[in-house]
């Protein structure tokens, strides 16, 4: 369970660029729940997930994951609990390592990195059952490395890397939105089955409301760094594109314009 | 004209071995600046200090009659150069370029200081590793085999270190940083490692060549950089790259071959003096091979097909 309370963040505190990227940001995500972010850019979208992942260390407020305060613990000590996937499909992952290599990195996390074998037979065999569920023909390719892959086959392993040990939290961010439409399907289609199905606790920020709509259980809404909308439960029942629009500019006072978002 | 040539046939068995010697000794500084430059993804400058510390502690330790214990003594002092590099970095968030200029710059102070303010000190023939009585059968070529041996030794446990758990993430910090920390790792850590084990291999190299050539000056170090990079980016490019343990062995050969490329070149009347330029001219070509090879097939597409090959770009 994941609760933010009264998070804010402000970039460039003192100087003439101030910006509040985050203003009061608050909260909870229960056990299971799968949740969408919508939001214009320069919302504060990716600077909320940076704040709960730990690359930004927010100015006020408190985040918690399963009860245990993360607000100032250093991104890698909070790592071992939370995957990621992120927008850019280069981010994801080491492009000079194999496949498999890469697999490993993610498979030992929560474990002492010591001098024993990056990779043992055992690791093979469980990598290359989970890669064939993924039905990409990535099983086969274990041994080559990572920079070969497309950007969405890429996307996937990156995904794969983010849930092979299990987190108490997904963040992905934007993770589709590079990919041409077909290939944003699949990985959609993989997220649904490996993440949703799963009951894996999620972030997703995302640009198609539709997408939102049809996978989340809860859909929060953000403008100019404000948490506007945060809908679940009964009342995302038979709730449309067009009703969350109206929502969302009833609560905000403002038109909701932004090209970037997939209105159909 | 023909006799030249003759001449010059016979001396090559003696500028084959001299560069065998050479290069394997290097190698291991080449492995060294492999660490830095390829995993870690930054080319460190401590090297020109670290491989001069090596060739400091190796001439005095070998002084006291110690001269293997010497190569772990220089090791280690390499290493902690390498720590300071990598917590200036890391800690104080100096850029890694600098605080390798700034730890060089240091080091050639600490040099002199642990060559008791000498700048040149002689090593006895009688007292360096290649002296022990079980190499004597192997008379002129001792000293090949016995570098050859501590090459293959280092390159064993490098190779076998790369594939621990360890060594996948201190690989993988050079390639994405951010993917490393998403993973659960401090990449101060895996830096500062990875430095510190990076200029020990550089100050062992130096302790070798002290030995080997008997003695130990305060300006052997100036371009072991360049040294290194080049046996890197030729090994790289002439023996592959893919899997690992062969582009370990690359690099190592790219040693042997730079030297032997630099010995014809003098053997065949380039003033020694000339050494330094043609190092940097080669590590130049070397580096933007990419580009001149991306420009060139831009020039070529102009000439065959009319456009100005700015597709190349997109």
């Amino acid at each position: 369970m994941l609760e933010l309370c009264g998070v804010s963040k402000t970039f460039m505190k003192g100087t003439a660029n101030e910006l509040d990227a985050l203003k009061d940001v608050s909260f909870t995500l229960s056990q299971g729940e799968f949740a969408a972010i919508i939001g214009g850019n320069g919302s504060g979208k990716s600077t909320l997930l940076n704040c709960i992942s730990g690359v930004y260390i927010p100015d006020g407020g408190s985040i918690k994951l399963d009860g245990e305060d993360i607000t100032y613990k250093p991104e890698y000590k909070r790592a071992h609990a939370i995957g990621r996937v992120f927008q850019d499909p280069l981010k994801g992952t080491a492009f000079d390592m194999t496949i498999e290599e890469n697999l490993a990195i993610a498979w030992y996390k929560g474990r002492p990195r010591n001098l024993r074998w990056g990779i043992t037979r055992k690791d093979r065999e469980l990598f290359r059952e989970k890669l064939s569920r993924f039905e990409l023909g990535l099983e086969d390719r274990m041994k080559d490395k990572a920079g070969l892959l497309s950007g969405g086959q890429r996307q996937a392993l990156t995904l794969l890397m983010a849930i092979i040990v299990r987190p108490k939290l997904l963040l992905l961010d934007e993770h589709t939105a590079a990919l041409d439409p077909a290939t944003s399907r699949k990985v959609l289609e993989l997220t649904k089955v490996f993440v949703k199905e799963e009951g894996i606790p999620t972030l997703m920020v995302t640009h198609n409301m539709k997408d939102a709509i049809e996978m989340s259980t809860r859909i929060l809404m953000m403008n100019k760094g404000k948490l506007v909308l945060n809908v679940s439960g009964d009342d995302l029942k038979g709730i449309t594109v067009d009703k969350l629009v109206d929502l969302f500019e009833e609560k905000s006072g403002e038109v909701l314009d932004n090209d970037r978002i997939l209105l159909g | 004209m023909l006799t030249d040539i003759m001449l010059f046939l016979e001396r090559l068995p003696g500028i084959f071995k001299g560069a065998g010697e050479l290069g394997i000794i290097y190698a291991v500084l080449a492995l060294g600046v492999f660490i830095s430059f390829r995993t870690l993804n930054t080319p460190d400058l401590t090297v020109d200090g670290s491989f001069v510390l090596g060739t400091a502690a190796s001439a005095v330790l070998a002084a006291t009659g110690h001269p293997y214990l010497s190569l772990i003594a220089a090791f280690l002092m390499g290493s902690m150069a390498g720590c300071v590099t990598s917590l200036l970095n890391t800690k104080l968030g100096i850029q890694p370029l600098l605080s390798g200029i700034l730890v060089m710059l240091g080091l050639y102070s600490v040099n002199l200081r642990v060559m008791g303010g000498r700048p040149n000190i002689p090593i006895s023939r009688d007292s360096t590793i290649f002296s022990i009585p079980l190499l004597e059968p192997l008379g002129d070529y001792k000293e090949l085999a016995l570098s050859l041996i501590i090459l293959v030794i280092i390159l064993a446990l490098l190779s076998l270190f790369l594939n621990t758990r360890f060594g996948y993430v201190l690989r993988a910090t050079g390639d994405n940083e951010g993917m490393v920390r998403a993973a659960g790792v401090n990449t101060d850590v895996t830096k500062l490692c990875g430095l510190a084990i990076s200029n020990g291999l550089v100050a062992l190299s130096g302790a070798m060549i002290a030995q080997y050539q008997g003695f130990s000056d305060i300006g052997m170090g100036t371009g072991m950089v360049v040294i290194g990079l080049s046996s890197v980016i030729i090994g790289e490019v002439v023996f592959g790259s893919k899997p690992l343990i062969r582009r370990l062995t690359a690099v190592a050969l790219g040693s042997v071959l730079y030297r032997l490329i630099i010995s014809i070149a003098f053997e065949i009347g380039m003033p020694p003096t000339d050494l330094k330029l043609v190092s940097a001219v080669i590590v130049a070509i070397a580096l933007s091979a990419s580009k001149i090879g991306g420009g060139l097939a831009k020039i070529k597409k102009k000439f065959t097909t009319g456009e100005d090959g700015g597709a190349l770009n997109a």
